[in-house]
């Protein structure tokens, strides 16, 4: 713990020498703080994820991640979480577009109502779909009648993951949707551009790192989610278990070597996930700052 | 169109798509979001009331359910207020300096949002667990951690850890230092700075992140989940219990407790947008007042 807090002072001293101009105070104070309280809660615990899998051998390690059960679940999660992330790349879009440039009402309430996903609890959505989709349900009652069975299988899964993304595409799209210059596609315009060619050739182009960055946060917190999917996945073994679902089934069974080993592929995914969205962001920025 | 005759009519078609399009548009998202959205938020509701409000109100005075509505309290108001402080300091470092690793420190900070929180409750019990780091040490001490209240106060913690920075580093990015600057150099301490200067810039977004936090605290079920042990009455909070009841068949029990949470949601959206319009508001005001005269008056009319 003493190592991670004293390796901040160089840090902090190269950040002071720059910054000779700074007036205002508490720089140190907030740093180190901020230091601190993320590696007691943040740091240390999953650094003991990693010390954990040490005591493994290899092979252990190996046969752990690469069960046939393991390896059907990344299968769900990582097809399941893609197809959701699509899913909501389109739609997502498709409502930032309408929220930003048409007028209708109930415009407000409507955007208000895309962060649902944000504020209502995962258990509460998973019961929810569930109670829509099941046989008995509002929709499931004239769906499963049509030979389409949603709840219960890797459909579900997926309509569960399109609930908990949709706000990220349409939140990291809509700011830059706006702040898009209208000047441009009026000059498309009066260079005889149809209203598709400067969607595509104007348009595309400057939303697209904010919408590659929504996608891949929905993407991520897909292959995270558990709680609204476990109700309406069905999960059975091979076919709609999840990976975090394995860690707890692992963990149930005091299998703490098994479950410490998935848990690890799926937090260097993870990891590896926001690296790519901290890129997509710093292009975002890049090309929205040369603009204005 | 005769778009010669009426210039301006044209400029406003060049920007915009014909009528039949946006109302096609328009109608897709609506129906998409009815689908997604509204459905399931009114099948709460209407599940939770299928047996009337009598049934409804006997699920909520449940004595199992009113010790997991004070579980789930106790949690959130130890998780808020120590994000709070945390949300707070974090953003005033990230956002009033520039510093080597700051961009990676962000991420970090970001970090426990793309953790599952299944993986979030892991490993903490790696780490109190009886099998864990210290678990033999508080086994000796007989200190409970994991399958206990404190278990459940870290994990929901770490869960909620990134959201008030998130909101606030932004925010007070696009405000920038020049209030605070003036007022240090009018010879205002650096607390006094914070207090009346910076903390009513922020309020809004300060009291979004706040609210989402709480609604994140009192909702979170996959990190708990792992900790909790699920001891009824003891150990449940209020997604938990709802899980318990749905897997025990007892349909409007669960629904007329989710709906509870579900309430929360909708409160957290009203404050969230009421939030939004006042920063926006307020970012406006200050982004029309000409650059070389300080603000001398408050930005909200």
């Amino acid at each position: 713990m003493s190592a991670v807090i004293s390796a901040a002072p160089p840090a902090l001293s190269t950040g002071g020498a720059r910054g000779a101009k700074r007036v205002l105070p508490g720089f140190g104070l907030t740093l180190g703080y901020t230091l601190f309280y993320l590696s007691v809660i943040v740091l240390i615990p999953l650094s003991a994820l990693f010390f954990k899998t040490f005591t493994l051998t290899w092979e252990q390690f190996w046969s752990a991640v690469t069960g046939p059960r393991v390896l059907a679940s990344y299968r769900l999660t990582f097809g399941a979480s893609l197809f959701a992330a699509l899913v909501n790349l389109v739609f997502g879009l498709l409502v930032a577009w309408v929220l930003v440039r048409y007028k209708f009402p109930g415009k407000k309430i409507v955007d208000a109502l895309v962060d649902l996903p944000f504020a209502l609890p995962t258990a509460v959505a998973g019961i929810s779909l569930t109670a829509l989709l099941a046989g008995n349900g509002w929709l499931g009652q004239y769906l499963e009648p049509m030979g389409i069975k949603l709840a219960f299988t890797p459909a579900g899964v997926v309509i569960a993951l399109i609930f908990i993304g949709l706000p990220f595409v349409v939140r990291t799209v809509q700011p830059v949707l706006e702040d898009a210059e209208k000047e441009l596609e009026e000059a498309a315009t009066s260079l005889g551009a149809t209203r598709w060619q400067i969607f595509y050739k104007v348009i595309l182009p400057h939303i697209l790192p904010a919408l590659m960055t929504g996608f891949a946060m929905a993407f991520a917190r897909g292959i995270g989610e558990y709680g609204s999917v476990i109700f309406i996945a069905g999960n059975m073994p091979m076919i709609s278990e999840i990976t975090p679902l394995i860690i707890i089934g692992k963990l149930e069974q005091y299998d703490y070597a098994g479950a410490t080993s998935v848990a690890v592929v799926m937090l260097l995914i993870s990891f590896a996930l926001l690296l790519v969205i901290n890129a997509l962001q710093a292009w975002q920025r890049q090309r929205t700052g040369t603009k204005s | 169109m005769s778009g010669a005759v009426q210039p301006h009519r044209r400029a406003k078609a060049g920007t915009t798509e014909a009528a039949w399009v946006r109302y096609t548009l328009i109608g897709v998202a609506l129906v998409f979001l009815f689908l997604f959205l509204l459905l399931p938020l009114a099948a709460v509701f209407t599940e939770a009331l299928r047996k009337g409000f009598g049934a409804y109100f006997e699920a909520l005075v449940e004595p199992d359910a009113w010790s997991a509505i004070k579980l789930t309290l106790l949690a959130t108001v130890i998780a808020v207020p120590l994000n709070l402080v945390f949300g707070v300091a974090a953003s005033w470092a990230i956002a009033k300096y520039e510093f080597k690793g700051k961009s990676f420190l962000t991420t970090l900070v970001d970090l426990p949002f793309s953790v599952s929180p299944v993986v979030a409750g892991l490993v903490y019990v790696l780490l109190f667990g009886a099998n864990g780091w210290f678990g033999p040490w508080l086994q000796s001490h007989d200190i409970k951690i994991i399958f206990a209240v404190p278990g459940i106060v870290l994990a929901t913690v770490f869960v909620t850890f990134p959201f008030i920075a998130r909101e606030l580093i932004p925010l007070m990015q696009a405000q920038g230092n020049d209030e605070e600057q003036a007022a240090i150099v009018l010879g205002a301490t650096g607390w006094q700075t914070f207090w009346h200067v910076t903390l009513p810039n922020i309020k809004w977004g300060l009291l979004y992140g706040v609210i989402l936090t709480n609604a994140r605290a009192m909702g979170e079920f996959g990190a708990v989940s792992v900790v909790s042990g699920h001891i009824r009455g003891q150990t449940n909070t209020l997604p938990l219990h709802v899980e318990i009841l749905y897997n025990e068949y007892q349909s409007v029990a669960a629904f007329a407790v989710a709906s509870l949470l579900a309430i929360l949601a909708l409160v957290t959206l009203v404050i969230k947008s009421v939030s939004e319009w006042r920063i926006e508001r307020e970012l406006k005001a200050i982004a029309e007042l000409p650059p070389e005269r300080p603000r001398d008056t408050p930005a909200v009319a």
